[in-house]
């Protein structure tokens, strides 16, 4: 079938492959229902469930207010596809367009989303990694584990890492009433991906909960007993903790290694497209009938200079896949493109934390409304003179007009008054950001220049 | 028609049953200046980001005074203003004091709890409809249902509603943006009337304080949280606030909503084939014929640029929330009832840091007497269309609605 | 009713949006036993609820003021195959 231009014969009776069976595949899949797609759809996915919502693994779930394996995603409309759970994809065969399962079988397909999202970076020492009592939190199945684990009530818990993810997990420690350590080798929480002024708030939190927070400390060894049980953590100061959990919460890492040698523009940093999701090949040529969306993307954005940009974010994986689903079945002049303004959320400690655009982009920073001291405010972020990022703590209902500041390109530093500007906010000041290779978690929003091949980016695993 | 005129035309009584085509007329100019100096803004999207904006105020006294209005006024001495008419951090505070016994995060069930109670006064007041073959909704059912429900919520003698009754009425006459009715005299009244108030209401907290209940006002006085404790004045000040609008607005949407069903007859009849009809009900509702038409106390505290106006600095600015809710580019056939509208993101409750601080009970309320009304009125008709209306342009409503039936369904 | 499949206990779905969630709790005065605030503004809640929960959930959904909450009929079925037998989807909202 001739799928240049997709037809409406395409539209009809044209076979489409979704790899990735998590939030953004199946947001994916309803869009192209919805939008009338009425050909074959199969959905492959290495996980064994249906798809389910990943971000309450790191709260409810560990708070014991929900089972682990209870979060399917509701659907918008029935999706009616043939479901392949449980086998990985291992490979991709751009020219015979088949997709190789992990089970020897392979699939066809004319147009073939790419959504394989991340898995949680391991920890580096493999024999310490396999200590029990040293967990990760990305599927549900890390969820269950950990959480039987913490309902047993160690000890204490030590965090590797006090990105999102280490914060929230140590917030639902501290609400259980569990002794924890978190160590973090940045000066501060969450430094990477909101910088230094918001990161000593994010440390005040921690404190004032009850965590014993270590930053500038790195974990050097994990010890375990004769059994194979973790039971010491050695740290950088030379110090050691008795500990019989560790959660290694050092970011995520993208799943490109089954298109290696595909000839897809696939690497450590994610697969490359442009903004209507269509990947590019290695020679940086946008393929016709390969897209991508979700956190395994990483894409051109206008209101970021072009920068590529990938996002470990709920909302873009959402607002990607509709758009990739909608360009699979739309031609030419019909296609969108994803202009999404990065969002994210993250509830810690009782505050919702919540930003958007890309803080990592701004030098400078102003705390526009509330005080930094009542851990209620909302900051913007300037870059070459305009907002470019904002962030709020437990002051949301602001956050939709700094969006809109940054998709104006609003000059920076603001001049204006409004309802609680303080003194402290009258002057911008560095934001401080640490040197990237520093903190031991992720941004969660990355630029990462302009070239669609990143295949010569030397890319060094962030340790601990 | 100048828009001028037609400012004077949406708070002239004469258009009250129908300020809507007056709506359609104020947004052939998303944000427009009036010839007294006020800003119009009554499309969709510019309501909703303006609601969003720390650069509005609430606070009156960032208002720059302009010739010909009345506003701003003087504040009494006695009692603060409320928390609506304040900004942050201050409004912050106070809303998060007045929240804690009222909802989440540490009052979570106290709304929920009260659904078999809200039944209760719901059923005891269509009983009272009884042998008769008309009534008036308003005196004889949406104006007693939500006082007694506020009464109850607050800790308020429900035998004292004769007198607190004349106090709101003043002071909801004075939120009339209508410079033709004498403002200053209104203002004065409603002054008065707010001291009378917080003189009983102050006089009620102290026997709380002494011997508390389960109430609001008990919870209030005794309650010592993460942002301490309102003071004396700030709990008298908010009690009016809670009282006079758990008075004044839900009796809007309950006549609003009758008057509505018994212009769709067949929306009600399958109101009363299925009751779960009513939660979309409501919310078309608060879209349709919000309680609340505008919001007139907002002020710019920095010179605006939106939809190629600029608001200056200390101009007061109106927030057409019913015409917004109509603006054909938000919501399709914007005209049209549709009980089961599916995009239905209604400013009438407002948005942001305001958002209506009663809006769960509103709901509740509403949901629940709109659902019994139709199960139990036996062929329901209006009496005339349209109904008397009050005054008041803001809070809008029929002050009366005399409605015929055949019969009681037990 | 929507949809019960026989034989099984039907259950909604639940999701909310929390980007766009700006934390009015209107949800979690509807249907307390399903959604919950944590602190002022962080809303977690339960992303299944039964029969029990439906008329609440249904209130809660229809009143969030950013229209965040996206919920449907699932038929509890816990096999790999997740082709919902019958797929009734109410976004409420």
């Amino acid at each position: 079938m001739s799928v240049d231009g997709p037809s409406q014969a395409f539209k009809r009776h044209g076979r489409i492959v979704i790899v990735g069976a998590s939030l953004a595949g199946l947001r994916a899949a309803e869009t192209l229902r919805k939008e009338g797609f009425t050909g074959s759809l199969t959905m492959i996915g290495d996980e064994p469930q249906e798809p389910y919502d990943r971000p309450p693994l790191s709260k409810q779930v560990l708070l014991g207010r929900m089972p682990a394996d209870g979060a399917p995603l509701p659907r918008r409309c029935a999706i009616d596809a043939q479901w392949r759970l449980g086998v990985a994809a291992t490979g991709l065969d751009l020219v015979g367009k088949r997709v190789r399962m992990a089970d020897g079988e392979e699939v066809a397909f004319d147009r073939l989303l790419i959504a394989t999202g991340t898995r949680a970076r391991p920890w580096v020492k493999e024999a310490e990694a396999d200590l029990d009592g040293v967990f990760v939190l990305r599927t549900s199945g890390d969820a269950v584990l950990l959480n039987r684990r913490l309902t047993a009530r160690p000890r204490r818990v030590l965090i590797i890492g006090a990105g999102f993810t280490g914060s929230e997990i140590a917030s639902a420690c501290r609400e259980r009433g569990l002794e924890v350590t978190v160590a973090e080798r940045g000066p501060a929480p969450l430094v990477g991906a909101l910088g230094g002024v918001i990161g000593a708030v994010a440390a005040e939190l921690q404190r004032a909960h009850g965590v014993d927070l270590r930053c500038g400390i790195t974990v050097t060894a994990l010890e375990g007993d004769p059994a194979g049980r973790l039971t010491r953590a050695h740290l950088s100061d030379g110090t050691a903790l008795d500990v019989d959990v560790a959660v290694v919460a050092l970011g995520a890492m993208r799943n490109t290694e089954w298109l290696a040698g595909s000839g897809v523009a696939a690497g450590p940093r994610g697969i490359a497209c442009d903004a209507g999701c269509r990947a590019f090949d290695v020679h940086g040529i946008v393929t016709d009938d390969i897209f991508v969306a979700g956190d395994v993307a990483r894409s051109p954005h206008p209101l970021f200079a072009y920068q590529f940009l990938s996002l470990e974010h709920w909302g873009n994986a959402v607002a990607q896949a509709e758009i990739a689903a909608h360009n699979m079945i739309a031609s030419g002049p019909d296609r969108l493109p994803h202009l999404w303004v990065p969002a994210f959320w993250s509830a810690q400690f009782g505050v919702n934390i919540k930003s958007t655009g890309v803080p990592t982009m701004g030098d400078k920073l102003m705390i526009t409304q509330g005080s930094l001291a009542e851990h209620r405010f909302a900051a913007a972020y300037g870059f070459q003179g305009r907002v470019i990022a904002a962030v709020t703590f437990d002051q949301a209902r602001w956050l939709d007009f700094y969006r809109k500041l940054i998709e104006s390109a609003a000059p920076f530093p603001l001049d204006f008054a409004n309802v609680d500007r303080r003194p402290e906010g009258l002057r911008p000041v560095p934001a401080e950001f640490p040197d990237p290779s520093l903190p031991s978690h992720g941004p969660t929003v990355t630029l990462s220049g302009y070239s669609p091949s990143d295949r010569r980016v030397t890319f060094t695993p962030a340790h601990a | 028609m100048t828009s001028g005129t037609l400012l004077r035309q949406i708070t002239d009584y004469a258009n009250r049953a129908d300020p809507y085509p007056l709506y359609a007329e104020l947004r052939k100019t998303p944000v427009a200046r009036q010839e007294d100096g006020v800003y119009t803004v009554s499309t969709y999207w510019e309501i909703l980001s303006l609601l969003h904006d720390p650069r509005l105020s609430s606070d009156l006294r960032n208002r720059t005074p302009q010739p010909g209005c009345a506003l701003p006024v003087e504040e009494d001495p006695g009692l603060p203003v409320s928390f609506i008419r304040l900004d942050p951090p201050e409004h912050d505070r106070l809303r998060r004091l007045a929240t804690r016994p009222f909802g989440p995060p540490k009052t979570p069930r106290r709304i929920f709890n009260m659904r078999g109670e809200l039944a209760q006064m719901i059923s005891e007041l269509i009983d009272g409809f009884q042998g008769r073959n008309q009534v008036d909704l308003v005196e004889d059912f949406a104006y007693p249902f939500p006082v007694t429900v506020i009464c109850k919520l607050l800790g308020v003698p429900r035998q004292d509603e004769p007198r607190f009754h004349v106090w709101a009425e003043a002071i909801v006459a004075a939120l009339d943006p209508n410079p033709a009715e004498g403002p200053a005299e209104r203002q004065r009244a409603s002054d008065q009337a707010r001291s009378e108030l917080g003189l009983y209401l102050a006089e009620l907290i102290e026997e709380h304080r002494r011997t508390p209940g389960e109430d609001l006002l008990s919870a209030l006085a005794l309650d010592h949280g993460p942002d301490g404790q309102m003071t004396s004045v700030e709990l008298i000040a908010t009690g009016v606030l809670l009282l006079i609008a758990g008075h004044e607005t839900t009796v809007n949407l309950i006549t609003n909503g009758m008057l509505t069903l018994l212009r769709y007859p067949d929306v009600l009849k399958r109101l009363r084939d299925d009751p779960g009809l009513a939660v979309p009900l409501v919310e078309e509702l608060l879209r349709y014929e919000p309680p609340v038409q505008l919001l007139p106390q907002r002020t710019a505290l920095a010179d605006i640029d939106i939809a190629g106006t600029t608001i200056p600095r200390g101009a007061p600015i109106w927030l057409v929330l019913a015409s917004g809710n109509r603006d054909p580019q938000r919501f399709s056939d914007p005209d049209r009832f549709e009980p089961e509208r599916q995009d239905n993101q209604h400013l009438g409750f407002g948005s942001g840091i305001h958002y209506c601080f009663g809006a769960p009970l509103a709901r509740l309320e509403a949901q629940l007497a709109l659902t019994e009304l139709a199960r139990r009125l036996g062929n329901p008709r209006l009496v005339n269309d349209p109904p008397p209306y009050r005054q008041n342009p803001v809070l809008r409503g029929p002050r009366h609605l005399p409605i015929a039936f055949d019969d009681l369904s037990a | 009713m929507a949809n019960p499949v026989e034989g099984k206990q039907v259950l909604m779905r639940i999701v909310v949006d929390l980007n766009r969630c700006e934390g009015y709790a209107q949800c979690a005065f509807l249907a307390p036993d399903v959604f919950t605030m944590h602190g002022e503004e962080a809303l977690m809640y339960t992303p299944h609820a039964d029969d029990a929960q439906r008329e609440h959930v249904v209130r809660a959904a229809a009143a969030c003021p950013v229209q965040a909450i996206l919920v449907d009929q699932w038929a509890d079925q816990r096999a790999d195959e997740p082709t919902v037998a019958r797929e009734a989807d109410v976004h409420v909202g």
